[in-house]
């Protein structure tokens, strides 16, 4: 499986590389909404991108609604990863088309449950 | 009665030396969840004890017991997601059917913890039976630990912890932001009760039940007190109600008085017809 983190902190995006690749991913990392949208215009498409929210150039809300756009990304799961926690923000983000979300800070277990959510187990 | 600081800090350090995983301050309420009832079984004590027998613990073997239970026995929202599953899709359509007399449920969640159990057997119930008008349901959560309890009933929650499990439809739909926690609407908190009950202990007069929840406990248990428990949650569990265990945890090694039903990919068991 592949997945894609987008977050402007390296350090989130190791911590998040960690968890997936010890899962079985296979990680792509951009740094904004819009580098994201290039990785994905370049490579296979990744089964769920985890996306943060507050990021320079193009934020994590403008991606999930680009990706939502583009029907040749359908099929990617989005989950939103983020220390955005006001329950109206919540909503906005799943109108958008994010299919879960994960509050910062957070545990590796609370990831893979997320994952699990959106239907991407990666066993016990 | 809170926990010291000191037993805190040797339980951390304990299990961060055997686990390798890291109790932060703040994590006291875990300490005391996952600990007051091994202490009471194995020191007849409280955590103080506990600890003070663990320094001289030369066998290990209260060690491992401590390390197990903090690190095997979490708590969180939907833990294993099927249960819950066969709750709505097989347990609540047949009482339904059985109980149009009464239209009420009595549910029972025994070793409660901080409520994430209960919360999530209150969520199902609350969806399912909005689709049927003059129904009521009752969840009863006990804990031999009355601070889990007050806790459950104040059902507020941080973002760690409704991180764990809880998907984010179910906690914008039940759940309301206070703050930088979450606590469960007044109508889902309606449907708690709790009440302290020591599984080990003859129980007080509680039920009967349609569904009982014991999950992740009674693998902390010897075979003799499983036993004692299993035939006390009969007498309190109506002869067509449900008992719910742990994923490893089993009714068939230990008391014959059970039968395994298959509800799509859980179990759960009930009371074998010619043993009631």
């Amino acid at each position: 499986m592949r997945a894609l983190v987008v977050d402007d902190s390296r350090a989130m995006r190791m911590i998040l590389a960690r968890v997936l690749r010890e899962n079985g991913f296979e990680v792509l990392e951009a740094g904004d909404g819009q580098e994201a949208l290039a990785v994905l215009a370049g490579a296979e498409l990744p089964d769920v991108a985890l996306v943060d929210w507050n990021m320079p150039v193009m934020n994590g809300l403008d991606f999930v609604e680009a990706v939502r756009r583009e029907p040749a990304y359908e099929a990617m799961h989005l989950l939103m990863v983020t220390t955005e926690s006001e329950a109206t923000q919540v909503v906005r983000a799943i109108e958008a088309g994010a299919e879960e979300y994960l509050f910062k800070p957070f545990t590796p277990e609370a990831v893979l449950d997320k994952l699990a959510m959106v239907g991407l187990s990666v066993g016990a | 009665m809170a926990l010291a600081q000191t037993d805190f800090a040797f339980i951390s350090d304990l299990v961060r030396k055997h686990s390798a995983i890291v109790l932060e301050p703040g994590k006291e309420y875990l300490v005391e969840s996952r600990l007051s009832s091994l202490a009471q079984r194995e020191v007849q004590g409280d955590i103080s004890t506990l600890v003070a027998r663990l320094q001289q613990d030369r066998s290990g073997r209260l060690v491992t017991r401590v390390v197990d239970a903090m690190t095997t026995n979490e708590t969180l929202f939907f833990r294993d997601g099927h249960p819950f599953d066969a709750l709505r899709r097989h347990v609540l359509p047949e009482l339904l059917a059985a109980r149009s007399a009464t239209r009420r449920l009595e549910l029972w969640c025994g070793a409660s913890s901080s409520g994430q159990e209960p919360y999530s057997i209150a969520m199902v119930l609350s969806e399912e039976l909005k689709k049927h008008p003059g129904w009521t349901a009752d969840v009863l959560a006990t804990d031999i630990n009355e601070e889990m309890l007050a806790r459950t009933r104040e059902g507020l929650y941080s973002q760690l912890e409704v991180n764990r499990g809880m998907p984010i439809a179910a906690l914008m739909k039940h759940f309301e932001q206070q703050g930088r926690q979450w606590q469960a609407k007044p109508e889902l908190r309606a449907m708690i009760s709790t009440r302290p009950l020591n599984l080990a202990t003859p129980f007080p007069r509680i039920g009967p039940f349609d569904v009982v929840f014991l999950r992740n406990v009674l693998i902390y248990f010897d075979p003799e007190v499983k036993r004692a428990v299993l035939d006390r949650v009969r007498t309190v569990l109506r002869p067509d109600g449900y008992l719910f265990l742990g994923g490893s945890e089993t009714t068939l090694t230990i008391d014959g008085s059970w039968e395994r039903v298959n509800l799509g990919p859980s179990t759960a068991y009930r009371p074998r017809k010619d043993n009631t």
